[in-house]
């Protein structure tokens, strides 16, 4: 591989990783609270549909549109995200069975949408997406400026931006220390006198609204339309993400980067000597495969949230 | 209410709950919820009540074939579930049990008796293997198994996909080569007593799956400690159990279910191996299918033909002006109702309450 095309990988692969940095963060925050959230992809579908459709009904009026899609997809992964948290916290639903059920909905919900709305099974393909730019000076740094300031969309630069902000959110704030305890040990929170339902709420809500902004950013940078297939997996990846990175925003952050950027080989690997005989498919298994054995490393470590999952009862001891 | 009426009521609350939020969504989106419902009456036997035409054969035998991979990746569901697992693997599974039955189907030449048992042996080995790999990793190491399954199924995306394309050929980068006549569940016989429908042999492997399912979980010691080690693993463990191996043993009979399923749709639907743009659905309708079932046989085959008879009906639907989405819509709804079991049970104990004095007073 030349110097050359590695510094091209590397919009592409910024790209990529930033829905899923961003979807995975919002899984870290319904982990974080005690709710297991595989209805990641699910919301990343409905957020990826309303964005891509949004931006298509405004574009002829409207030149900031596929911005305005970024912020609609954004709220109609949280309200969708509402289901999950009305059925597992409230109405105390196996988290597991209801993710699923979303994940279901969302596929025949937004492709249902796109027949009513579009008459055909995807939405109209927009002619601008969210567009690429380049920093002024910061491009100017000889590699540093093509690697990470040079035709970059924008979207990666708000995924990373979102890493600090849960950061700070999780480990230096009130709230963040109050939303983890209910993930770890929900009836000693509960009696400090934190209301372990509204805790949750917030940590399902704000992953609804994160991934909801995670697919949106996938259709508006990696697509001209959304399809069925437009997540394709993604919100699996971004929970692949999740458990890679140990629950932890920066460890979130560089699998993110780590399964963009094989998503981006797959694309060169045709050019590279070494890669060149390995079949595409080997780099999409890649972030599964990697995950399975991080599960397996960090087996008998606690590294995730201890009451993840669990039907909260707060009779119990 | 007792826990068996609770297991009977519940799931056709949830069932009538589902086609109330799909009718509403048909309404509020400009469509009539009439023209669905004739729809669904039509996919299930083909009779049209708006049009007036009789029973049609044809359209039992599609409905049929659209309910046997759904019941078998439901009794992987349920099969795990029993063991207290979570398995949503079965969409892999079923994937490397078709991979299987697509080289066996391709490779082997023998005549029928021979050739079609190894196309289905195959096929559950291969699920089996899949399915004890997640179980084996939950064993030895406690890694969940629901991340695991979830990944599973998208290696054996890729993996199908791969050699598909690129050990067994295929010219357009969808199909192989047709498969011998040897190695398909095919009926010419099955096909004209239903006007041509693509009704085939495969129900017989799914009916015995579905015994085999009820005999092992109900009468056999196995099935006994199988649901020992689902309902406290730790007490079953103190009880002499082997619950690692009960755990591996569970996944791997899952996935042999699913793995069947794969042989089924491969060389029964269709008669050559398949590349994926994306995993279609089926293990996703088999969890919805256990879970109406309510982890039972018998429920499972009646819920297996509920679905199956909704993914019948889609086209139908379409046809009608109603986007066939609708159903996995009603679908996925009636699963969150099952999930919300609780809320119902809520809803449904208060009303009892409200009218136990009354009947108190009749007894006075």
């Amino acid at each position: 591989m030349t110097f050359e095309m590695f510094l091209q990988m590397f919009p592409i692969a910024l790209m990529f990783s930033a829905p899923i940095i961003l979807t995975a963060l919002g899984g870290l925050f319904s982990e974080r609270s005690g709710i297991v959230n595989i209805a990641l992809e699910g919301i990343m579908m409905v957020g990826a549909f309303t964005g891509a459709t949004v931006t298509v009904l405004l574009e002829g009026s409207n030149p900031a549109a596929a911005w305005y899609g970024l912020l609609a997809g954004l709220a109609a992964g949280l309200v969708f995200s509402i289901l999950h948290a009305v059925a597992s916290i409230n109405l105390k639903a196996d988290q597991v069975i209801s993710g699923t059920a979303l994940n279901i909905l969302a596929g025949g919900l937004t492709v249902y949408l796109c027949q009513i709305i579009f008459h055909q099974q995807r939405t109209r393909a927009f002619s601008n997406g969210i567009q690429k730019f380049s920093v002024p000076f910061l491009s100017d740094i000889p590699v540093l400026g093509r690697m990470f300031f040079k035709e970059i969309y924008p979207t990666f630069y708000i995924a990373i931006v979102a890493v600090f902000l849960t950061w700070f959110v999780v480990y230096k704030t009130p709230l963040g220390l109050r939303m983890r305890s209910c993930g770890e040990h929900p009836q000693a929170a509960a009696s400090m006198g934190i209301n372990v339902y509204r805790m949750r709420y917030f940590g399902v809500l704000v992953s609804g609204a994160l991934g909801g902004l995670g697919g949106a950013v996938m259709v508006l940078t990696a697509d001209i339309q959304y399809t069925l297939v437009s997540i394709h997996g993604t919100g699996f990846i971004s929970l692949a993400s999740l458990v890679f990175g140990r629950w932890n925003p920066f460890g979130v952050m560089w699998a993110g980067l780590f399964f963009g950027f094989s998503t981006a080989l797959s694309f060169y690997a045709k050019d590279i000597p070494l890669l060149k005989s390995l079949p595409g498919e080997f780099f999409y298994i890649i972030p599964y495969l990697f995950t399975i054995v991080a599960l397996i490393f960090f087996a008998g470590k606690s590294v995730g949230p201890k009451a993840a999952g669990e039907i909260y009862d707060s009779g119990k001891r | 209410m007792t826990k068996r009426k609770e297991k009977i009521v519940l799931p056709l609350i949830a069932v009538f709950l589902g086609f109330i939020l799909g009718s509403l969504i048909v309404i509020l989106t400009g469509r009539s919820p009439l023209a669905m419902y004739a729809a669904i009456v039509k996919g299930f036997s083909g009779i049209d009540i708006m049009y007036g035409q009789p029973l049609n054969s044809r359209y039992i035998g599609e409905f049929i074939i659209q309910s046997m991979p759904i019941i078998l990746t439901g009794l992987a569901f349920a099969f795990a579930q029993r063991t207290g697992l979570f398995s949503i693997g079965a969409e892999g599974q079923l994937m490397v049990g078709s991979l299987a039955a697509t080289a066996v189907a391709l490779l082997v030449r023998a005549p029928k008796v021979i050739h079609l048992p190894m196309v289905m042996l195959a096929a559950i080995l291969a699920g089996a293997l899949w399915g004890a790999i997640p179980g084996l990793l939950k064993a030895k190491f406690r890694v969940h198994e629901v991340v695991v399954t979830i990944m599973m199924n998208y290696i054996a995306l890729h993996l199908n996909n791969f050699t598909i394309l690129n050990i067994f050929g295929s010219v357009d980068r969808v199909k192989t080569a047709p498969f011998p006549e040897t190695a398909l569940l095919k009926s010419p016989f099955l096909e004209s007593i239903t006007r041509n429908s693509r009704l085939n042999w495969g129900f017989i492997p799914v009916i015995i799956a579905l015994l085999i399912f009820s005999f092992i979980i109900n009468k056999t010691t196995f099935g006994y400690s199988l649901r020992a080690v689902g309902y406290n693993k730790e007490a079953a463990r103190y009880a002499g159990m082997k619950v690692d191996r009960n755990i591996i043993s569970s996944m791997a009979i899952a996935g042999a279910f699913a793995g069947l399923a794969g042989a089924v749709i491969t060389v029964g639907t269709f008669n050559f191996g398949r590349a994926l743009p994306a995993a279609e659905g089926y293990g996703f309708d088999g969890i919805a299918v256990a879970l109406v079932g309510g982890n039972e046989a018998s429920g499972i085959l009646l819920a297996g033909m509920l679905f199956g008879g909704l993914k019948a009906a889609q086209p139908l639907m379409q046809s009608q002006g109603i986007p066939r989405e609708i159903a996995g819509i009603i679908q996925a709804s009636i699963v969150l109702f099952v999930a919300m079991k609780y809320g119902i049970k809520m809803v449904l104990d208060r009303f009892e309450k409200k009218q136990a004095p009354t009947t108190e007073g009749d007894r006075v």
